[in-house]
């Protein structure tokens, strides 16, 4: 069938974009699942998403067994790629989503706030992230990006009756529409410069306008406005303060969902953009680099997350400061700026994306609520600290997986957090640069900070007394959740060969691309 | 060697994290069960541990029972074990007081045991890991898995500031280890150039470790081979064939002695011991004191010296460690003379004692560097013993404040003999183990600077003072306090787990041969690494390839 469907060239294209759709026609039939189902049958969306999802990675996994010989294939006039680390986001993403729906089934019963619209939403911004890892383009880029973001809008501000919940996604959508207008205004000075809206092209004409000089500031202000809109999208300091209160706010199954699927997005579109486009931005001129100033940003998004983690006494809260701290460590790799903080990135987003994903399970297990209480406004209940208290004495299972969810959080071996923060590291100290070991240091200092607070979490859970006597709320989907995360966690802290080869392979186009840039011009951090 | 396809040193390894994963599966009100299989277990270990003893090849040079496995090809980490006579001393006093430990535990702890004994398995999997690893990835993994049971064993079964000196404790070390990790990655980074640029004295600098040692020597050359290796021994080939510029050479000695500084401790960073020490259960203290001390010292003779061998002997350089080393023996000393806790007061002594290692160790000579081993492990059994003997008190009192005791020698006297013979070894008196660590160490810190051994004597007799005055207000005078009338004598079960550790203390004072053999050799090749002319003098025909070697260069 693979051969009838290339014999045409818009339907081989068609077919390279399978994952997607499909994922985009189970959330249509989700939404109409809302309309067609009783209520309390509502639960059956989340086995049709899921089916959605598996369908998904078949076809994902039907396009590496094509294509693997052949990559990047290229469609719809180059607007659209299909290249290794495309293939390895997607498959991050579905993996994502996949876990955030099991997370959500029980959260939502518990919140009698059960619908198909949710999983329906939750697919459709998946569905945008999917796009964007292939996207090759500006304008589809920015298309993705609204795809990614709108429905998170919503999910965030999904329980009506909750002002928090409310006010958290007013916040979220005004500081987000206003990062998408900055965005596009760099992609627009970027099309003015360049005359072009192809990320190949574009990173083709850029040396060349470094290279003459002609127009070096408006390089740097389009490069500026750019980094402007990426930076907000994962919520590095200064573009942080959106994220604290989104993530408290938003229903706890949408916290998670945002925590890592829109994170791990936030780095496509800065590879994209930053690897691949405008690769030879560091050589912007004799102006201050805009390697150092990424530097500069990780550093202060690390330290400020991290402090400002070790005073909150919310989970969720603490847990939306951490992400901030993560985003800074993820940074470091793209500062680096070789292969090995590349890799760095991949590895950690996928770690990344197990421990917090499996974090917010534990969390949504504490939940709970008094009789009558799903509908009052103070919902405090199982989001505090000491809501952990004693964890162990009622469920030493989940008390021992959260234990090593955090320990991977904090970077402890052998946990998968500990891999991706040492290829992170490992790649500062590659580049070998005076202050980019500096940098390093204040990483590693860093992360003895987050030990102190996650500390706390697991002293509560291990060492305190039990002050609350109510069942853990576990369901089947939710345990199933919590297992694979955890032993993912661990797997990839003691075998973590498979998940390096997969990602090295998935960023080696972005190494061979800087080098070739910093071929033309010599990188600014190599004096 | 090895059983069933695994190597010898892989079961001395993970047979204690067998023993804690079989723990987790019993049910929790079995109290009785639980104590005796961790008890039978702890035996199991230590017996394995003394077929690498036995089977060990005194004549050989470098490391024995390597094994050799792939971990993650792509960053270049393997697993690789092995042991020379130093890391084998160290991994039998770890299974030993391991043992003890586990044994001192059986009335002391009543709650959650299960649990309790898990962890103390999982951590001495933990430090056996590090005394086994020949990777520093490996070396660094266990290195940073061991703090997690041991937070737990002070958080959870510790006295009254339990919470503050686990995190106090947790947070230091890591601190020091992840500055540490900058280090390694460094030295991964530069060592495929570093071999690439003089494969030749590599050859020689590895000839010199490993002579007539085929599997070391294979591993040795595979690591240069790879180019991507994290293995100790290849860092220390380039690092004894000084190819490594003397200013990085002194930026990866300060990280890796913030790592090590930490964990022996060196004053300024020994704050979190007294703490630590003082609200950890017995056999946390027993094990904090006996082998995760010895670990900075342990960092010190594998990594600091052989790799960084011009670092370690620049005046500079050696001008602040020392100082500080003194710094530590006398004020550690004057601190455990006016504390009021036992525990604590042995805790500072603990600070004064790994004062001495640092000393002996860097006087970077043979008598100083097998004195320095030889006092690690006499703090070992010193030290763990006094915290036992504390742990015994403990249990019949509740408290551990000295002024609640006096004339105990009437009431309890074994348990005064015991401890007499215990506190003389830690003073080092003569015939007993305490003073063959203390002469050597004097002997080489002498040899190296005459003023460093004025320090150290001081130290002995403050160390003489402290002690002799602590014993003399616990167990001489009258009978004060009421609840100490009757007070029992030492239990079976108690002289079981103290007769040992007096037993090896006259051992070793009196005939410390056995044990000398063991680390005289790794001693000498440390040395040999640090300075190319000074101790050895029959390996002259080495020298001379050498300098051949650096001529041809």
């Amino acid at each position: 069938m693979l051969a009838y469907f290339q014999a045409f060239p818009s339907l081989r294209d068609t077919l390279l974009l399978m994952p997607e759709l499909q994922i985009t026609l189970f959330a249509c039939f989700a939404l109409v699942l809302d309309v067609i189902l009783p209520k309390e049958k509502k639960r059956l969306a989340a086995r049709v998403s899921l089916l959605g999802v598996a369908f998904s990675a078949a076809s994902i996994a039907l396009l590496v067994y094509q294509y693997s010989d052949s990559l990047p294939q290229k469609a719809f006039y180059d607007m659209y790629v299909l290249d290794g680390f495309s293939l390895f986001f997607k498959a991050l993403f579905l993996l994502a989503v996949a876990l955030s729906i099991g997370v959500t089934i029980k959260y939502l019963d518990l919140e009698k706030e059960q619908t198909s619209e949710y999983y329906s939403l939750m697919l459709f911004s998946i569905a945008g992230m999917m796009f964007l890892t292939s996207s090759h383009d500006l304008i589809s880029i920015y298309v993705s990006l609204e795809l990614i973001t709108l429905p998170v809008y919503v999910l965030v501000g999904y329980f009506k009756r909750i002002p928090k919940s409310n006010e958290a996604s007013m916040k979220y959508f005004l500081l987000g529409a206003f990062s998408s207008g900055i965005l596009l205004y760099g992609f627009s000075l970027l099309y003015a410069l360049t005359g072009q809206t192809n990320i190949e092209a574009i990173a083709q004409i850029v040396p060349e306008i470094i290279k003459t000089g002609s127009a070096t500031y408006l390089l740097l202000l389009a490069i500026i406005l750019i980094a402007a809109g990426v930076l907000f999208k994962m919520a590095a300091v200064p573009f942080h303060s959106w994220a604290p209160d989104a993530y408290e706010g938003a229903p706890t199954s949408t916290t998670a969902f945002m925590s890592v699927a829109v994170k791990s997005a936030s780095y496509v579109l800065l590879a994209r953009l930053f690897f691949e486009a405008l690769p030879s931005a560091g050589s912007v001129g004799s102006v201050p680099g805009w390697t150092q100033l990424l530097g500069v940003i990780a550093a202060v998004t690390m330290t400020i997350g991290n402090i400002a983690a070790a005073t909150q006494t919310n989970l969720k809260r603490l847990l939306a400061y951490s992400s901030i701290s993560h985003a800074g460590y993820l940074l470091l790799g793209a500062v680096a700026g070789n292969e090995v903080g590349y890799t760095g990135i991949a590895v950690y987003l996928v770690a990344y994306t197990v421990m917090n994903l499996g974090t917010f399970g534990v969390i949504i297990s504490i939940t709970r609520h008094d009789e009558g209480d799903a509908a009052s406004s103070e919902r405090n209940t199982g989001e505090h600290i000491k809501d952990l208290n004693g964890l162990v004495k009622k469920s030493p299972a989940i008390a021992l997986m959260m234990l090593v969810f955090l320990l991977s959080l904090a970077g402890i071996p052998p946990t998968a957090g500990f891999m991706g923060k040492y290829l992170l590291f490992a790649g500062l100290i590659k580049n070998g640069t005076d202050w980019m070991t500096k940098l390093a240091v204040l990483g590693v200092i860093n992360t003895v900070i987050s030990f102190y607070y996650y500390s706390r979490l697991i002293r509560v859970m291990f060492i305190a007394d039990l002050t609350e006597e109510r069942p853990l709320t576990v369901g089947k989907s939710l345990q199933t959740v919590l297992l694979i995360s955890a032993l993912l966690t661990i797997l990839i802290g003691i075998y973590p060969q498979p998940v390096i080869k997969i990602s090295e392979s998935a960023i080696k186009q972005f190494g061979n691309i800087s080098d070739k840039a910093s071929g033309v011009v010599p990188k600014l951090n190599n004096d | 060697m090895g059983f069933l396809g695994i190597g010898i040193l892989s079961w001395v390894m993970w047979l204690p994290f067998v023993g804690s994963l079989i723990l987790i599966f019993f049910p929790k009100n079995q109290k009785e069960q639980i104590k005796y299989f961790a008890n039978f277990w702890s035996v199991v270990c230590l017996g394995v541990t003394l077929v690498p003893l036995l089977k060990f090849d005194k004549s050989l040079r470098g490391l024995q029972f390597i094994e050799n496995y792939q971990w993650i090809p792509t960053i270049g980490a393997k697993y690789q074990l092995g042991v020379d006579g130093f890391s084998l001393i160290m991994i039998v006093l770890t299974s030993a007081l391991g043992f003890l430990a586990i044994l001192s535990s059986w009335s002391a702890i009543e709650d959650r045991l299960k649990e309790y004994y898990a962890f103390l398995l999982m951590l001495q999997t933990g430090m056996i890991g590090t005394f086994l690893a020949a990777d520093m990835f490996l070396f660094y993994v266990f290195w940073e898995v061991m703090l997690v049971p041991m937070y737990f064993l002070i958080g959870i079964w510790g006295s009254e500031r339990r919470l503050y000196s686990a995190i106090k404790f947790f947070l230091y070390t890591l601190l020091g280890s992840v500055v540490m990790l900058l280090a390694i990655l460094k030295l991964y980074f530069i060592f495929p150039d570093l071999a690439a640029s003089a494969p030749k004295t590599y050859f020689e600098a590895a000839k010199i470790m490993a002579e007539g040692n085929a599997p070391m020597m294979e591993m040795l050359t595979e690591a240069q081979r790879s180019g991507a290796t994290f293995n100790i021994w290849a860092m220390q080939a380039i690092g004894s064939a000084r190819l490594i510029p003397l200013g990085l050479q002194a930026l990866l000695f300060g990280a890796f002695t913030i790592g090590f500084a930490v964990k022996i401790p060196m004053f300024p960073l020994h704050t979190w011991l007294p703490d630590a020490h003082t609200d950890a259960p017995t056999a946390g203290s027993v094990i904090l004191a006996g082998v995760l001390l010895k670990m900075g010292t342990y960092g010190f003779l594998r990594f600091n010296l052989p790799i960084l061998p011009d670092a370690s002997q620049d005046p500079r350089i050696v001008g602040v460690i020392a100082p500080l080393a003194i710094i530590g023996i006398i004020y550690g000393a004057l601190c455990a003379m006016a504390q009021k806790d036992m525990k604590r007061l042995v805790a500072y002594s603990s600070v004064s004692h790994l004062g001495f290692a640092v000393l002996g160790i860097f006087a970077l000579n043979g008598h100083g560097v097998s004195g320095s081993i030889m006092h690690q492990i006499n703090h070992g059994i010193s030290t763990g013993a006094l915290f036992l003997l504390v742990g015994v008190l403990y249990e019949r009192r509740h408290t551990r404040l000295i002024e609640q005791y006096s004339g105990l020698a009437q009431q309890m006297p074994n348990y005064a003999v015991v401890f007499m013979i215990m506190l003389l070894s830690s003073i080092g008196l003569p015939l007993l183990n305490g003073f063959i660590g203390e002469f050597l160490i004097l002997r080489g810190t002498l040899e190296a600077n005459g003023y460093w051994a004025m320090f150290g004597g001081l130290g002995i007799v403050l160390g003489a003072a402290y002690m002799l005055w602590l014993y003399q207000r616990i167990f001489f005078g009258e009978v004060q306090n009421e609840s100490n009338r009757t007070l029992k004598d030492l239990s079976v079960r108690e002289w079981a787990y103290l007769l040992p550790l007096v037993v090896f203390a006259f051992a070793i004072g009196i005939y410390p041969k056995p044990i000398l053999d063991y680390i005289q050799e790794p001693a000498r090749i440390i040395v040999k690494q640090v300075k190319h002319d000074y101790f050895n003098r029959p390996a002259l025909t080495d020298q001379k390839a050498e300098s051949q070697v650096e001529e041809k260069k």
